[in-house]
């Protein structure tokens, strides 16, 4: 997918993290093909934790010039989150698709935002990545709306009572 | 890919616990195997699955076989009812990305659940159905998806927006029908629905201003209330103004938008608009200044978001309107302490950008303590912006200089030490007074410099700079010891600036001369040749006599020849009575596939086929063509043409023709090709019949030698004519040579050739090449100096033409002059336009020309020709083209 760095193309995110304290992976989504192989893609993760190892973005987010790219990130717990977007995209923007980003996780997790909580609720960061971006583009920033949408676990019409419950512990 | 790859990554960790840890994509595949399962667990499901998410998302690959038998087993968990495994099954349908044939078995179940009532089902079925889909389905679920669009459900249209936005690329005719749909979307009151369907709607019409101007116009005015969607409105507003920016007459267009949208109260917007402004082409103080104002209070913000993005936009703005930007300098300093180093860095280049004179040597002390924290990288940037900023403030080269020399002695990289040399080199050169101390502070690095690269080219740098100073001995020391102390590389080239120093100072000759033959004895080939051939050509003996020129043009002139075609011809030459002559390599600067023998033979010819910009040619022309003794007197070169094509294209040889215009003489220079890679020809000459050009004499021709394959060369034919005078004329022309056959394996010609001719197409000498283009700043007071003295007005009927545009066009191409002040652009569907051209005739007589079209309804085009000269024989000639 071609996504054009043109200012008049839309608003288009590169890639969405996040990490553990150690920098490694819990849940990472790529939509553009800057970084080919998986190799490329932890070579940007590794870099780019230890880059913002030392800085403090627990207050507020913090942003990054890196590889001719815009990067926002926030720390929470020994989580880290990451938003990529290109050179010329509007820092504001991205920074509300972080803020979208670290809001639901924080819902999803109910207040318990650490590593391990995210890997038992691995399902939900899934989805949660897929609400924010679709192939690029941004499709909510909204927390409550990104988790609401990631949480609905009833069961719809017709479904067997024996196939009914709330909440799914890993 | 069939072996395990072990991603285990918390096995060393003592006691932390990960419900993934050990897991291993072998299992995972059996568990897989519940999916098949009749009575299905749902909950077992979803946890496999979200297993199988995990090891692709940790980087593992499935193969072909694996991948369709997961996604096999996938589809059939479209018959559990939860809406948790659905989500999952969706998920992961998206991440295997199957192929076409897989892509039909889920096909149906998607298309039902695009059907459903779960609004969720929905969105997230047309997701990954248009993910998925090749253009084909589409036209199938092309109803279901402009549906979608307009669904209550704000998830549901996002989805079928957004969709809509990725399938555009690969099926915009379909998505293009979508127009109505997506425009009534741009109303909804979902925000993201909003931002969305905008974004669809401006890709669908991307390619029709119009349409764009229209949507920006009404939306402007209206109530976009998603910030994102605001700020895409704002792009597209920018964009027309862009493309409408034509006529700068009064208010721009839509600033008025811009500067409300500074009001905004998301910081997104504001944001946007500033930058928007800022960015604007031509943008006046009045229009940046409240947009600076927004952007400085953002510098205070306590987000470093809007820090960066403040300071990020006014460093730009710094390049081009350094005033505006001085406004903020207070908050600037301030953030140069700031957490963020990349924020403290954009500050920092920003000052050294808008900062005056009196302020440089504070700055300069701030900058000292930030240098060491910060990476390499932005040292980079800060050593860029002192540069231009020593050249803008030449008097303030101590401090900088002395900055500079001092990062230079700290660790750093190589890019970084690079920036340094260069930037100090560039000053050295630019500001006189900083030679001497830059000259030195770059022996002190070279006395300790592990970067072979930027020692040889200081080294280089040092030759030519140090025997200009005013005491070129104290540099000789440095030179010296790179000889003792370095790697062959560095030694060679010491060799070579100690050699320019005994070269250009005499009175340092004979101390050079023994460290010279000191260095006879040097253990590497490199150093030791160069001794030798130093000591040998400067000055024999070491007694102070001047050193010849020729000697010093060969060893340290510049040296212009092609390297690649030196080397073939060295290797071509064999060793005999006759030694190699350098004036033999031939100078075209393309490459050669095969071998020439006679290269030896062949005599320096100019550049080859001729560059496109026509100022940078007619310098080249004219020294090629006095370079031939047969054409040297005839004084200065008028004018010379573009190319005409002689040949059509992909011919056996391909012939354009240039034509030179002097005084009294004429010459064509005739671009010669031969694309046969089985032929050389030789003895190229071209036959002229200027039987229909009776005011040319023939009066010499300049034959081609010999013309391998795929290598230009020119010959020429020179005319003689009156004086002055503008003759035209007719010439037919045929390529007369002698064909060899050439074989192809081995690049060698035979000895016999046959005679040959190859007919070419003529061509005309008309009265435009006897025209110069050459501009005027100001139509009107040129026009007003020339006086109606030899003013001459006529109008004409130009018949019926495609566009007025394209009259205009053919008229300037006719006359050959320079359009003035842009007036050969012309508008759209204009039914009139006035154009105005200048230049010089030959006699160097300035010609004015006003014309004045007019088209009517049959596109019958009518023009009135005005024209100027400082001689009235020229204004008729004027007439008399047009007239003919």
């Amino acid at each position: 997918m071609a996504t054009s760095a043109r200012r008049d193309a839309c608003p288009a995110i590169k890639n969405l993290l996040l990490l553990d304290s150690e920098g490694r992976r819990v849940a990472v989504k790529y939509y553009t093909d800057e970084w080919p192989t998986n190799a490329a893609k932890l070579a940007f993760e590794r870099s780019i934790f230890a880059k913002t190892l030392k800085t403090n973005a627990r207050t507020e987010a913090e942003i990054v010039m890196f590889e001719n790219n815009v990067v926002l990130y926030k720390f929470i717990q020994d989580l880290h989150l990451f938003v990529t977007g290109g050179d010329n995209e509007n820092e504001l923007a991205l920074a509300s698709v972080l803020q979208g980003f670290s809001e639901a996780v924080t819902l999803l997790l109910r207040g318990n935002v650490d590593q391990r909580e995210a890997l038992e609720n691995l399902d939900m960061m899934f989805l949660c990545l897929d609400e924010i971006v679709d192939a690029g583009m941004i499709l909510e920033t909204d927390g409550s709306l990104i988790a609401g949408k990631v949480a609905t676990h009833s069961i719809d019409d017709g479904a067997p009572l024996s196939e009914q419950y709330l909440v799914r512990p890993l | 890919m069939a072996q395990y790859v072990k991603k285990d990554d918390d096995r060393d960790e003592e006691a932390e616990y990960s419900p993934f840890s050990g897991i291993e994509k072998g299992a995972v595949l059996q568990e897989a195997r519940v999916f098949n399962d009749p009575q299905l667990d749902s909950r077992r499901c979803s946890q496999v699955i979200t297993k199988l998410l995990y090891l692709l998302n940790q980087g593992d690959s499935f193969t072909k076989t694996e991948a369709t038998e997961v996604f096999f087993s996938v589809t059939k968990l479209f018959q559990a009812k939860d809406i948790g495994l659905r989500r999952m099954v969706y998920l992961i349908i998206k991440e295997l990305s199957p192929c076409a044939d897989e892509v039909i078995i889920v096909t149906s179940s998607l298309m039902k659940d695009m059907n459903s009532k779960t609004d969720v089902y929905r969105a997230n079925a047309i997701r990954v159905l248009c993910r998925i889909t090749d253009g084909t389905l589409l036209t199938q679920i092309e109803r279901y998806l402009k549906q979608a669009i307009v669904d209550k459900n704000p998830v549901v249209a996002s989805a079928a927006l957004v969709s809509g936005i990725h399938l555009l690329q690969t099926n915009p005719e379909i998505v293009k029908r979508w127009s109505n749909e997506v425009q009534e979307a741009v109303q909804s009151r979902a925000a993201l629905v909003q931002f969305h369907a905008l974004a669809l709607l401006q890709q669908i019409r991307q390619n029709d201003r119009l349409a764009v101007s229209k949507l920006v116009t009404s939306l402007t005015k209206g109530t976009v209330r998603s910030p994102l969607a605001q700020c895409l409105l704002i792009r597209y507003t920018s964009q027309v103004i862009r493309e409408s920016s034509n006529s700068q007459t009064g208010d721009r267009p839509f600033y008025d938008y811009l500067e409300g949208c500074l009001r905004h109260k998301a910081e997104m917007v504001i944001f946007e608009a500033a930058r928007a402004i800022t960015e604007l082409s031509g943008v006046t103080s009045r229009e940046l200044t409240p947009a600076i104002t927004v952007l400085q209070l953002f510098l205070s913000s306590s987000k470093p978001v809007l820090r960066f993005a403040a300071v990020r936009t006014l460093n730009k703005v710094a390049m081009t309107h350094p005033m505006a930007v001085t406004t903020c300098n207070i908050d600037m300093e301030s953030l140069i302490s700031d957490q963020n180093r990349s924020i403290a860095t954009l500050a920092i280049t920003t000052l050294l950008k808008t900062g005056n004179e009196s302020g440089v040597d504070r700055l300069m002390k701030q900058i000292t303590n930030f240098m060491s924290d910060i990476a390499d990288e932005f040292k980079i940037v800060v050593v860029d912006a002192i540069r231009s900023l020593c050249l803008k403030f030449p008097l303030k080269f101590r401090t900088l200089m002395g900055f500079l020399s001092n990062i230079l002695r700290e660790e750093g990289g190589f890019e970084y030490k690079k920036a340094i040399v260069d930037s100090i080199v560039t000053i050295i050169r630019d500001i006189p007074d900083a030679k001497e101390s830059g000259l030195l502070h770059l022996c002190e690095f070279i006395e300790d410099c592990e970067f072979t690269y930027l020692s040889t080219q200081i080294l280089h740098f040092l030759g030519i700079e140090g025997p200009k100073t005013s005491d070129p001995s104290k540099f000789i020391r440095y030179i010296y010891n790179r000889v003792i102390l370095e790697n062959p590389t560095v030694r060679a080239s010491a060799v070579s600036t100690l050699a320019k120093f005994g070269a250009m100072v005499d009175s340092l000759k004979p101390r050079i001369f023994v460290l010279l033959r000191r260095c006879l004895y040097d253990n590497d080939d490199e150093v030791r040749d160069r001794a030798t051939l130093y000591l040998n050509t400067i000055g024999g003996d070491g007694s102070v006599v001047e050193t010849d020129k020729d000697v010093k043009e060969f060893l340290f002139g510049s040296f212009d020849l092609p390297l690649a075609n030196l080397e073939t011809s060295l290797k071509n030459y064999e060793p005999s009575e006759e030694p190699f002559n350098v004036s033999s390599v031939p100078r075209e600067v393309k490459s050669q596939p095969y071998a020439e023998k006679k290269a030896a033979a062949k005599k320096p010819t100019g550049l080859s086929a001729p560059p496109a910009g026509p100022t940078s040619t007619a310098d080249s022309y004219e020294k090629l063509l006095l370079s031939i003794p047969e054409f040297s007197n005839f004084g200065q070169l008028f004018k010379s043409s573009a190319p005409v094509e002689l040949t059509e294209a992909e011919t056996e040889y391909a012939v354009n023709v240039v034509k030179h215009i002097f005084d009294k003489h004429i010459v064509f220079q005739y671009n010669c090709t031969n694309t046969i890679p089985e032929q050389l020809l030789e003895d190229v000459t071209i036959l002229v019949d200027a039987s229909e050009a009776e005011e040319f004499e023939e009066l010499a021709t300049k034959p081609l030698k010999s013309l391998p394959y795929d290598t230009p060369g020119q010959t020429f034919v020179a005319f003689e004519k009156l004086q002055g005078v503008p003759a035209v004329g007719k010439f037919s022309n045929v390529l007369r040579f002698i064909v060899k056959e050439v074989d192809t394996s081995t690049g060698e010609a035979e000895e016999d050739g046959v005679e040959d001719e190859y007919q070419l197409e003529e061509f005309e000498v008309v009265s435009a090449d006897y025209m110069l283009k050459v501009g005027v700043s100001n139509f009107r007071n040129a026009w007003d100096n020339l006086g109606e003295d030899f003013e001459r007005v006529d109008e004409y009927g130009l018949g019926p033409r495609d566009s007025l545009k394209e009259a205009v066009s053919a008229v300037i191409n006719l006359l050959g002059m320079q359009p003035c002040e842009g007036t050969e652009v012309v508008a759209g569907n204009s039914r009139s336009h006035t154009c105005l051209l200048s230049g010089v005739y030959v006699g160097n007589v300035k010609v004015l020309v006003r014309l004045s079209f007019g088209v009517d309804n049959a596109k019958e085009v009518a023009m009135k020709l005005a024209v100027r000269s400082e001689d009235e024989a020229v204004s008729d000639a004027i007439h008399e083209l047009v007239a003919n």
